[in-house]
């Protein structure tokens, strides 16, 4: 089978029953591919040796405890990493097959193609319109209609009806899940074609939880979504891949270290995990 | 009576029985002292102000006419002399001030903020030097600019805006670090949601970091306009003279005074009409500032209110 003698293969040999279930155990058609990526905070050496691929138009889960890692990897993704002065990665992050950390790649470029939410929704303090022509008005995409764009933004974060009335007011006047939402909006408005969300229902109740997933559940037909969460039931609930990383310590020196423990489709981790420290985890015996 | 009610009853008059205490124990000394002396410290500041501008106001009540406004310095005609050369003299200085000081500590600040590596020790020095040059006398910037902006390099000459370069320098350091505490309150959330959609450093910088740190930026650039308005030994000592009964020609051209300096110029003359007139002249320094100041704060509000 090709999928298994591919280089970054990180699935134990033990996973390879899945290949009969509809979906493989690895993505076949792979947005993002690390290979040893790791990632260093000055001294602290915060994930080790983390293989991971992420398939196109799936939603890929990141969960572990905190100090795993996870966020670290996913913003190594879209290159956000950078803007720490101290944080330095070392591996490759291949997307469709171009190393994002090459030497002559402009992390804005990459920006551009990889949206990001966050963990609190951080609308700009402009109107609602404003904050999503933000994105095409930086990267000077060429627009033939500011307004039909906004508006398939809007729609497309499923957040149009409840404000097209108001797109001149200002975004801070939202509720917390209708800003998460402008967010994504925002986002998917400079046309990435991953959406990156770092724990973006972890301040949201959970009536606007379950809005931003169904939201998900549609963008995953346009976008390759992957998400941090803490939040192991949304992780079942929404992603087709969970990635279950944790803080293990180094056998060298005894640092503590993120690293990948198991990768493989959200059914298996969840019903049957093939190590014993995922299990410990989905059932709440640790972290 | 069932037995319930008889647990309940027993219930009741246990909570009654116990210590229990919800009420308030005594007089909080401690905080209601500490609270007084906020209000204390507030009254003794509003009071020494309010003496202040009560008693240039009755010194000066005998002169406080428009004259005051339009007419020209003299000492012969004490009743009709005005401040006019040294408001218009004023007011190209602190358009001076204006116009250098903003661009220059902004920029300062925006390069510590968001561009300087605070590892490196010359970005520490930069700092330290910043935080000491607030401290420097005004006399010494006078000196100063009298050696390298009235005389070469510069070699303006004694006009206006060598004045107000004078003091750009004296209080440059206010608004550099008031516009560093307005930048660092910026939220990075803003900054990291610009970066992520593909916004370039420069971009993030004038359309996130700048708008949000206006409201700031103004607030220190009251407080540094409200400094340099006042000053007089610098100006002094570049050149703006004490007695002047022509406007300046504008920045770059002509002799000028300045508001404070004419009012030194009448206050050490023995005739009491000159004191009078020296009392007045404060009031229209206040007036001038309060303009000012009203226009900033405006502006503060609108830009407060977008964000």
């Amino acid at each position: 089978m090709p999928d298994l003698t591919e280089r970054h293969s990180p699935v134990p040999e033990t996973h390879h029953t899945t290949r009969d279930d509809a979906m493989a155990a690895l993505p076949r058609d792979p947005v993002f591919v690390t290979d040893k990526l790791n990632v260093y905070y000055g001294d602290f050496h915060a994930v080790t040796d983390v293989d991971l691929s992420f398939g196109k138009n799936e939603i890929t889960a990141l969960i572990g405890p905190s100090g795993c890692g996870k966020s670290t990897v996913l913003r190594c993704l879209n290159r956000m990493n950078d803007l720490i002065p101290t944080a330095r990665v070392a591996g490759t992050v291949s997307y469709h097959g171009l190393d994002i950390y090459g030497e002559r790649v402009d992390p804005i470029e990459v920006r551009r193609r990889i949206g990001m939410v966050f963990q609190k929704p951080n609308p700009f303090p402009k109107s609602i319109y404003d904050n999503v022509a933000y994105g095409p008005r930086v990267t000077g995409m060429k627009v033939e209609n500011m307004d039909d764009l906004v508006e398939s933004a809007l729609t497309g974060a499923a957040l149009w009806d409840e404000v097209k009335d108001k797109l001149k007011q200002n975004a801070n006047g939202l509720s917390g899940g209708q800003q998460q939402r402008l967010c994504i909006a925002r986002a998917i408005a400079t046309m990435p074609d991953v959406v990156l969300m770092d724990e973006p229902c972890s301040a949201l109740d959970p009536i606007a939880t379950l809005k931003i997933e169904e939201l998900m559940a549609e963008l995953r037909n346009n976008y390759t979504i992957i998400i941090v969460t803490h939040n192991m039931q949304q992780a079942a609930r929404v992603s087709d891949r969970t990635a279950f990383f944790s803080v293990q310590q180094k056998s060298e020196t005894g640092d503590r270290t993120g690293a990948l423990v198991e990768y493989d489709l959200t059914t298996k981790i969840f019903e049957s995990p093939a190590d014993r420290r995922t299990e410990d985890y989905i059932s709440g015996r640790f972290g | 009576m069932s037995h319930q009610s008889v647990r309940t009853r027993t219930a009741v008059q246990a909570v009654r029985d116990s210590s229990l205490r919800l009420e308030k124990r005594g007089v909080d000394v401690a905080g209601e002292l500490f609270r007084a002396v906020l209000l204390l410290c507030i009254v003794l500041g509003v009071l020494m102000l309010a003496t202040l501008l009560a008693y240039v106001t009755w010194r000066g009540w005998p002169r406080l006419d428009l004259n005051l406004f339009t007419q020209m310095p003299s000492s012969i005609d004490l009743t009709t002399a005005g401040f006019l050369p040294a408001i218009v003299g004023t007011i190209w200085i602190m358009l001076g001030v204006l116009v250098t000081v903003v661009p220059l500590g902004v920029s300062a600040a925006l390069y510590l903020e968001e561009y300087a590596d605070t590892e490196r020790w010359w970005n520490r020095a930069i700092e330290v030097f910043i935080q000491n040059l607030a401290a420097v006398p005004s006399i010494v910037f006078g000196i100063l600019g009298l050696a390298f902006i009235v005389r070469a390099p510069l070699a303006l000459g004694p006009v206006a805006f060598a004045g107000s370069l004078t003091l750009t320098m004296l209080v440059l350091p206010t608004v550099i670090i008031a516009s560093r505490e307005a930048i660092r309150a910026v939220p990075s959330t803003l900054r990291q949601a610009s970066m992520a959609l593909g916004a370039s450093k420069w971009q993030t910088v004038w359309r996130q970091v700048i708008p949000g740190a206006v409201p700031g930026i103004l607030t220190g650039t009251i407080l540094s306009m409200s400094r340099a308005i006042g000053e007089t030994a610098p100006l002094l000592l570049v050149g703006a003279t004490t007695f002047v009964q022509f406007l300046p020609e504008g920045p770059l051209e002509g002799r000028y005074t300045a508001i404070p300096v004419q009012i030194f110029q009448w206050v050490v003359r023995p005739q009491e009409e000159f004191r009078v007139l020296a009392a007045a002249g404060c009031l229209v320094l206040v007036v001038l500032l309060l303009l000012m100041n009203s226009v900033a704060i405006w502006l503060r509000a609108r830009f407060s209110r977008e964000s």
